[in-house]
């Protein structure tokens, strides 16, 4: 079969890109290994976060932020999105001295989104916390929504618009033949002069067939939801000197992450869940809301993300090979920087250029260090 | 509690009894980690504390347990009772409930007793407050003896159905119908199969004297009946259904449905032992070989948690996985698994004579199984219908998992435990996919309750 562009990977970043070329009528082929949304695309928290966020990725998640905002008008949907705002509270003098610094940083960038607020207006906003909070960082217009309802509005948008997806399809061999990519694969060979890869936690084979290695580690966050309970808090609630992240869904179930890692067996595409370290996540829920023992697990479960040593992605242009690009990595917070992913990479293909700063997602950055996975 | 033991049995039903048993002879380390309050399972519920009267209208077959309760009470095997396993994994893990306290402990070898389930099949109406499975009615019965007084309507399928009803019977409870919703073509199916039950013709004699029974006690059983529909406002009121073409109607606060029983299969899934689709048994059970194992090293499934075979062959089950147990612990030698598995091995032979007869004649019709009627309920937690399920189908999510995470299917608390097969069903029919090929839910632990407070309590035995 024959695009004007392949895309490896069937995630939210894969389709993201494919629904920004289409609109711009490039042809495109998106190739996934299994089925679409199967990892990280389709489990994660749904954290729409601008909060906290690594300085380099600052810029394009503030314009990501006001595309979610927009979000139907992309993909028809509003991906069952709210903007409640996200805080990140402080527990101590010391935590809260390094909020103040983060805030004091962002304001330096020349952005307005985070701020600091006192006790007061914390408990205005979450009266079920723990007494002890002192203060927090809030970002609010921040938000959260539901990862498989997105990948799927989105999968269907590209679809409308004459994206061609081929699950159950594995890139076996990445070969150039004059100005095209020829991608060979048990269900037949597919051809263009514009390859992207987006394969998450298996993109560092596709960049090695590229010449690239990069020294990316698969990772599974573990997560857990409970039972369904009474609406009680509205933002979604991070904490400075915890891995946290606590959420009460739309439907009253509590969506509790906290970036602590599962046992992975990558060949297996198979997680267990550590029971001893999602225990921690547990304890950390106890004392912000004590309230919540007798709340029942219903289900916990892990999904396979690609961590960068920096924790931030790569995005951009290969370096050993023309016509070919990459977005992945994204260290577990790339759910809401997928729709502005999506329109860089279209504008690196068709217009050879972004309007935002990615240079810091480059590639070849870990050259030099000489660490290849 | 210790924090690692040689053997892990879980569940004490006839298999595990007799895995625990077994092995605790031998010498090694037992524990057994059951969820009731005392041996017996589900078959030999409340063995021990059963009046004498009671248990005799109960059947001999309940008379067997006492003897399998009393040799495992005699052994070594340390018995946990009231345990709730909710987590299992591939490195033999084993995470427990016990009075409120979660603990994790690992063992070399685990035996999976976890028995069977009554078949979840959605049906109109089947979520109304009045329609009840028939087990639920039944572990009423054996353990507080709870009868309904106005009568109940028995629905179904399955000789089950026949017991429970001859057991109301016997305990003075109007039964004032039992539909059977068996497709007559089965009997023609069934018969090349009837010549080998005839080996277990034991069977067959027990459910012609039910039978018998019920006719003399003049119960009105109709068969062949289709289109079963629960009705009612708030709750059930009346029942509905299709015999030799005329609609009729039954009024009953109480409707006792049973469609037959599949393998309980969740801790095995967790742990993520391969499962296949049993077609002849029409539901998920465990790829196991000869002695129970499973395709995850250390892990073994005994009993009708592996495939229904009934509680006599659950026994021997049982046995043999202890014995493969012990072999893989250096207890036994190989000549001495071989010589000790003799005889349970020929008894278990002869058990499985009657189950394809069985299985042929109680199969359910399709159109039962797929959930013909799109507005009926599905997934009861998160109530999702099975014409959302076909419209995800429909919109290109060809496998149990994707229609799950898109509709929630199968996503409430009961972790698709009523819902599984009903989907698997639904979507291969609807995509013209072989059910082994649409799977199913990827499991996520915990498979039984706990609460956040208990996880952050964790108690680690194995970081002491």
């Amino acid at each position: 079969m024959k695009a004007d562009v392949l895309i490896v990977g069937g995630g939210l970043m894969g389709f993201s890109t494919a629904l920004h070329l289409a609109m711009r009528d490039t042809r495109c082929i998106v190739l996934d290994k299994g089925s679409p949304g199967r990892h990280a695309s389709g489990v994660n928290a749904g954290g729409l976060r601008q909060l906290n966020r690594h300085p380099a990725e600052i810029p394009l998640s503030v314009v990501a932020a006001d595309m979610w905002r927009h979000i139907r008008e992309l993909v028809d949907s509003d991906c069952d999105t709210r903007f409640p705002g996200q805080v990140r509270v402080a527990e101590s003098e010391t935590e809260l001295e390094s909020l103040e610094k983060r805030a004091a940083l962002t304001r330096s960038l020349g952005y307005q989104h985070e701020e600091i607020i006192g006790p007061d207006e914390l408990y205005g906003l979450v009266p079920a916390l723990a007494p002890h909070c002192i203060g927090a960082l809030i970002c609010r217009s921040d938000g959260y929504g539901r990862p498989f309802h997105t990948l799927d509005a989105f999968r269907r948008k590209a679809r409308s618009l004459g994206v061609y997806y081929q699950a159950d399809t594995r890139v076996d061999a990445v070969l150039r033949d004059g100005d095209e990519w020829r991608l060979s694969t048990l269900q037949g060979e597919f051809r263009a002069p514009v390859l992207v890869n987006c394969a998450g936690a298996w993109a560092n084979h596709i960049a090695a067939m590229l010449g690239e290695p990069v020294p990316l580690k698969p990772g599974a966050p573990m997560m857990m939801v409970t039972e369904r309970l009474p609406h009680f808090i509205d933002p979604v609630l991070g904490a400075a000197g915890r891995k946290l992240s606590f959420k009460q869904m739309q439907n009253g179930t509590l969506l509790i992450g906290g970036a602590h890692m599962a046992e992975l067996d990558l060949l297996q595409e198979r997680t267990e869940i550590n029971w001893q370290k999602l225990a921690l996540s547990a304890r950390s829920v106890m004392t912000l809301f004590p309230q919540l023992k007798d709340v029942r697990i219903v289900r916990t479960w892990a999904g396979l993300e690609a961590f960068m040593p920096d924790n931030i992605p790569v995005i951009g242009a290969s370096v050993t090979a023309s016509g070919a690009y990459h977005a992945f990595g994204f260290s577990a917070h790339g759910f809401q920087l997928s729709p502005v992913v999506g329109r860089i990479l279209s504008q690196l293909i068709l217009d050879g250029t972004s309007e935002l700063p990615i240079d810091p997602f480059r590639i070849d950055r870990f050259a030099s260090s000489g660490r290849c996975a | 509690m210790k924090q690692h033991y040689q053997l892990a049995v879980i569940g004490a039903g006839p298999a595990g009894l007799a895995a625990a048993t077994v092995a605790a002879e031998q010498g090694i380390e037992v524990a057994v980690f059951d969820g009731q309050i005392a041996p017996g399972g589900q078959i030999y519920r409340a063995m021990e504390s059963i009046p004498q009267h009671r248990a005799s209208q109960l059947g001999d077959e309940y008379q067997r347990g006492r003897k399998l309760v009393s040799a495992f009470r005699a052994s070594s095997a340390k018995y946990f009772p009231e345990t709730q396993v909710w987590s299992l994994n591939g490195q033999r893990e084993i995470g427990l409930l016990l009075q409120g306290q979660a603990h994790t402990v690992t063992a070399d070898q685990v035996v999976i007793c976890s028995g069977a389930i009554e078949r979840p099949v959605p049906f109109p109406g089947w979520t109304l407050p009045g329609v009840m499975n028939a087990g639920a009615g039944q572990i009423l019965f054996k353990a507080h003896g709870i009868v309904p007084d106005d009568g109940v309507v028995l629905a179904g399928s399955g000789p089950l159905l026949l017991l429970l009803a001859w057991q109301y019977l016997h305990a003075g409870v109007s039964v004032k119908a039992l539909l059977d919703v068996t497709p007559m073509m089965n009997h023609l199916y069934a018969l090349p199969r009837l010549p080998r039950a005839l080996l277990a013709g034991h069977y067959l004699t027990k459910g012609m004297q039910y039978k018998r029974d019920l006719k003399r006690a003049g119960i009105s059983t109709l068969h062949n009946v289709r289109s079963l529909r629960a009705q009612g406002k708030d709750a059930l009121q009346s029942v509905s259904f299709l015999h030799r073409g005329r609609e009729q109607n039954l009024e009953t606060a109480i409707l006792l449905v049973h469609f037959g029983v599949i393998p309980h299969t969740q801790l095995g899934r967790v742990a993520g032992c391969r499962h296949v689709w049993d077609e002849s048994q029409l539901c998920w059970r465990p790829q196991l070989d000869e002695w129970g194992r499973t395709s995850v090293a250390g892990i073994l499934v005994a009993g009708d948690g592996g495939g229904i075979g009934g509680a006599r062959s659950a026994e021997h089950a049982g046995r043999l996985a202890a014995l493969q147990a012990l072999y893989a612990l250096g207890t036994l030698d190989r000549a001495t698994r071989q010589r000790l598995a003799r005889n349970d091995r020929k008894w278990m032979r002869e058990e499985s004579h009657i189950r394809p007869f069985l299985e042929a004649f109680f199969r359910i019709a399709d159109d039962m199984l797929q959930v013909a009627d799109d507005d009926t309920l599905v997934c009861r937690c998160e109530e999702v219908s099975a014409g959302q399920i076909r419209a995800a189908v429909a919109d290109g999510h060809r496998d149990s998992n994707q229609v799950k995470f898109l509709t929630r299917c199968g996503m409430g608390p009961c972790q698709g435990r009523q819902c599984a097969e009903a989907v698997s069903h639904i979507v291969a029919d609807a995509s013209g996919k072989a059910i082994q090929d649409i799977g199913h839910y990827r499991p996520r632990p915990p498979v039984n309750p706990l609460t956040l407070g208990q996880l952050a309590g964790l108690h680690s035995e194995k970081a002491e």
